[in-house]
């Protein structure tokens, strides 16, 4: 105890608090950040260099002909030459139009740019689950309402669908009280393709001539640009995902039939190029259709991209269905419900919720895919390319058109992924199986 | 836990029943003593019966849609007067193809068109795979990189390329070539004998002299000696625990010989290098631009997908098997090639396997740039010039099936052997 005493004149003790310090510079700040992620050690330090030196250069070359010196209006090349050295985005800005809408008239061009817009009011309520639910039957309407808007016509075609949608529902709803579901669904889809092929075109063209109400017609030949892109991508990806679920659903079955056909299906769409497919909907569609039957280019495209994506959605959908622990099919199955009772509550709802990426990685690569429809003809706007610098004015044009289009894609893809992760973290619910 | 008595005090007249009527009812009915008479409304009710009902009423279904297309397509046959023959493959094809591997004239036959475009497809696919590989595995591995401008390039590159279509890619890559390369008088000689210009590459060849066959066997039996000292290493380590620098003496073994009979026979191989002989290079080979434009752009498309499928792989394995590897007292490198990698590649391979196809089935946009692979010649011109779109389309969709279902049996076969065997 002594000792303790007599050592206390030796220590320093505070009678304040100290401030605090700032923590030591080198752990902290711009400087220590670099010389942490960029300056580690010595190879480090050497591929930062190497690298800084290679995007300063390309940066050097690039910026001044990408932006500065870059001419955004003008009527043709030689008057862009004329006035800067950088690229020459008048190209775009003049055909704007066209690189949008293709050769759609002018004068109707509010009906593609309403249907632009009420698409995303369409997706809205499917996309954010905090909107009223009354909104869902707007985007179940929005494909009818888009198919008037975009090619007009009479609107006693479009108008009918949902008239028959209502009466299948009615055939299924009484067929299945009195005997069975399955014979329900059965008697509803024989409903719906004879009404559709024997009832549907009369019974619209009587209306049609009786009362005339509609749209000018706009035939799909007219359709171009990022028009044509996003009526074939987004019917595409819309159409796909239940023919996917399908499809998926099929494979998975029991009954060996169901289970061949589907198979067959997505393997043999899985194992060919989609170009093949796009010549077979530009020169064979129509052999297999009954003799004089003739619909145009777009249509039989949007067909064979749609299926082309819903085999793809279907190895999708199936690796989330793999996924699945199997206590889940053995609860459900336990609970009593029935087959289609457990697929809609139990299944699939955690079954798509798994596979979110791999659908939006399907949506992404079928709006990129799109593009593939301009060796068949159609002028999308990798297509309506090559006329537009074909042109006196711009001939000579080279990196601009494929640098707009290009990043319009890029925007279009990034959005979707970004918003998938978005979408991921949102319905995690923390569950690890 | 405890078993029902009835399934115990199982009554032996059940069994008989069950004998003489077959096992088609179920137990469950049995208990009772009472045997359930086949009913119709049974097809639709009765779960084990309605499955054969859908199944045939699916099949019907299956079979009324396909009847319904050919007699459409026999129909339109009559109508327009087609016949449905593959006899047109023995007809002379009459066009040219400007980039072959085998002899072809333009008086050929167009099943042998059809064979040209198809090794053209097989190497273009084949080389794209390889460069894909390096590349990926390169941008993959610099992504998951601890520095930051290095990491952050890589993502750029792979969001860049993923986001866009290969199709403008291809386009790109081709109008870069014809439009900045300079024209072959102009063009310089890079090391090694490349000669880049507008109309397409020319390179060095070699030229197979007498004694060139001897050094090709003595590269194949070096190729044999290393497998084997490899073996025999692994062997050896396996019993005294002695580790050999495999890898420096396999490539002496591999390398050495080579150089010595080289040398030793006088030079059977020769290099024949492009010149300069008026407008244009003479000697050497030449390389469409159409060629490189798709084999670029492919392989960097492909590339971004593979890379990330690099990362994910590397990702995924724990941090604990590098901790447990080093506690082990394993040295960085070996914990590589020996714990992380093995764990590593078992999910990379997979998916890169399938990008391998994806490639492939993209080699198919060569069209848009006149490279004339099996879609350019059976899919293109012999279609326009026979107008048999039928037979041309089956025969190519078959090609493209019979490649990815030996790809993914490949994969199947891969993924059989690295599986986890549990249990």
């Amino acid at each position: 105890m002594a000792d303790t005493q007599n050592n206390n004149s030796l220590l320093y003790i505070s009678t304040k608090e100290l401030p605090q310090l700032p923590a030591p510079v080198n752990t902290h700040g711009p400087g220590a950040w670099m010389r942490m992620n960029m300056f580690a050690n010595g190879r480090d330090t050497f591929l930062t260099i190497v690298f800084s030196i290679l995007v300063i250069a390309v940066l050097y070359k690039l910026i001044p002909w990408l932006i500065t010196n870059a001419v955004f209006f003008a009527d043709s090349i030689r008057q862009c030459r004329e006035i800067d050295t950088g690229a020459c985005f008048a190209v775009v800005t003049t055909r704007f139009n066209q690189l949008i809408f293709g050769f759609y008239p002018p004068d109707f061009y509010w009906r593609p740019i309403l249907t632009f817009i009420l698409m995303f009011v369409a997706f809205a309520p499917i996309l954010h689950d905090n909107l009223p639910r009354k909104l869902l039957w707007f985007s179940a309407l929005f494909p009818l309402l888009a198919y008037f808007l975009l090619w007009g016509g009479p609107i006693w075609g479009p108008l009918l669908i949902p008239v028959m949608l209502a009466l299948a529902v009615l055939v299924y709803k009484s067929v299945s009280a009195s005997l069975n579901p399955s014979l329900g669904v059965l008697a509803a889809v024989a409903f719906t393709v004879v009404w559709f092929f024997l009832v549907h075109d009369t019974m619209s063209e009587t209306l049609a001539s009786a009362m005339p109400i509609g749209l000018e017609p706009v035939e799909s030949a007219k359709f171009g640009g990022f028009l044509v892109t996003f009526v074939i991508g987004v019917t595409g990806i819309v159409a796909s995902l239940p023919i996917g679920i399908a499809l998926a659903l099929g494979r998975k079955s029991d009954m060996a039939v169901v289970k061949m056909i589907c198979v067959g299906f997505i393997e043999f769409i899985r194992g060919v190029p989609l170009i093949t497919l796009l010549f077979v909907a530009s020169t064979l569609l129509n052999y297999f259709l009954p003799p004089g039957t003739t619909f145009d280019l777009i249509l039989r495209v949007i067909i064979m991209v749609t299926l082309f994506a819903a085999a793809y959605m279907a190895e999708v959908i199936r690796g989330g269905l793999a996924a699945l622990p199997r206590g889940q099919y053995e609860a459900a199955d336990a609970l009593g419900l029935t087959y289609w009772q457990s697929t809609r509550l139990i299944v699939l709802p955690q079954a798509l919720k798994i596979s979110i990426p791999g659908i939006v990685n399907t949506f992404i690569g079928l709006f990129k895919d799109t593009t593939l429809v301009s060796i068949v003809g159609i002028l999308d706007p990798i297509g309506i390319m090559q006329p537009i610098r074909s042109t006196t004015e711009w001939n000579g044009i080279i990196w601009e058109l494929p640098i707009f289009i290009g990043l319009v894609f890029f925007i279009c893809c990034f959005v979707m992924s970004r918003y998938s992760m978005y979408f991921e973290r949102k319905l995690d619910t923390g569950h690890r199986n | 836990m405890n078993w029902p008595v009835a399934a115990i005090e199982y009554p032996l007249d059940v069994f008989q029943r069950i004998l003489q009527n077959g096992p088609h009812m179920t137990i469950a009915n049995d208990f009772s003593g009472e045997v359930e008479p086949f009913r119709l409304s049974m097809l639709i009710n009765d779960k084990r019966y309605r499955s054969y009902t859908l199944q045939i009423i699916t099949i019907a279904l299956f079979m009324l849609a396909v009847g319904w297309l050919v007699s459409n397509v026999v129909a339109n046959f009559a109508e327009r007067g087609k016949t449905f023959s593959f006899a047109f493959l023995w007809e002379p094809a009459s066009y040219d193809i400007n980039q072959r591997l085998i002899e072809y004239t333009s008086r050929s036959p167009h099943w042998l068109a059809a064979v040209v475009g198809i090794l053209n497809t097989l190497v273009l696919a084949f080389l794209g795979c390889i460069a894909a590989t390096i590349f990926g595995v390169a941008i993959g591995v610099m992504r998951l990189s601890k520095n930051w401008l290095v990491s952050r390039l890589m993502t750029v590159y792979i969001e860049g390329f993923r986001n866009v279509p290969v199709l403008l890619w291809i386009l790109l890559a081709s109008t870069a070539f014809s439009a900045m390369l300079p024209a072959p008088r102009q063009a310089p000689v890079l090391a090694g004998g490349f000669v880049p210009t507008n109309r397409g590459f020319y390179v060095p060849a070699p030229v197979w002299e007498n004694g060139s066959g001897i050094l090709v066997v003595v590269f194949l039996a070096s190729l044999v000696g290393a497998w084997l000292f490899g073996r025999w290493a692994k062997t050896k380590q396996a019993a005294t625990g002695e580790i050999l620098p495999v890898f420096w003496i396999r490539l002496a073994i591999i390398v050495l010989p080579v150089i010595l009979f080289y040398f030793l026979l006088g030079r059977p191989i020769g290099l024949s290098l492009p010149e300069l002989k008026g407008f244009n290079f003479q000697g050497g080979g030449f390389v469409r631009n159409s060629f490189m434009a798709l084999w670029i752009a492919l392989s960097l498309y492909t590339a971004a997908f593979i890379a990330e499928n690099v990362r994910s792989g590397i990702q995924a394995i724990s941090k604990g098997q590098t901790e447990a590897s080093y506690s082990l007292g394993l040295p960085p490198n070996r914990t590589m090639n020996l714990v992380i990698l093995p764990q590593a590649l078992r999910i990379i391979i997979p998916p890169l396997i399938s990008q391998y196809l994806n490639l492939t089935k993209n080699s198919s946009l060569a069209i848009a740039v006149g490279y004339m692979d099996v879609t350019g010649t059976l899919g293109g011109i012999t279609l326009n010039q026979t107008g048999r779109e039928m037979e041309t389309l089956l025969l190519l969709m078959l090609f493209y099936l019979v490649v990815s279902l030996l790809i993914s049996g490949v994969m199947n076969v891969y993924n059989s052997s690295v599986a986890i065997k549990e249990r």
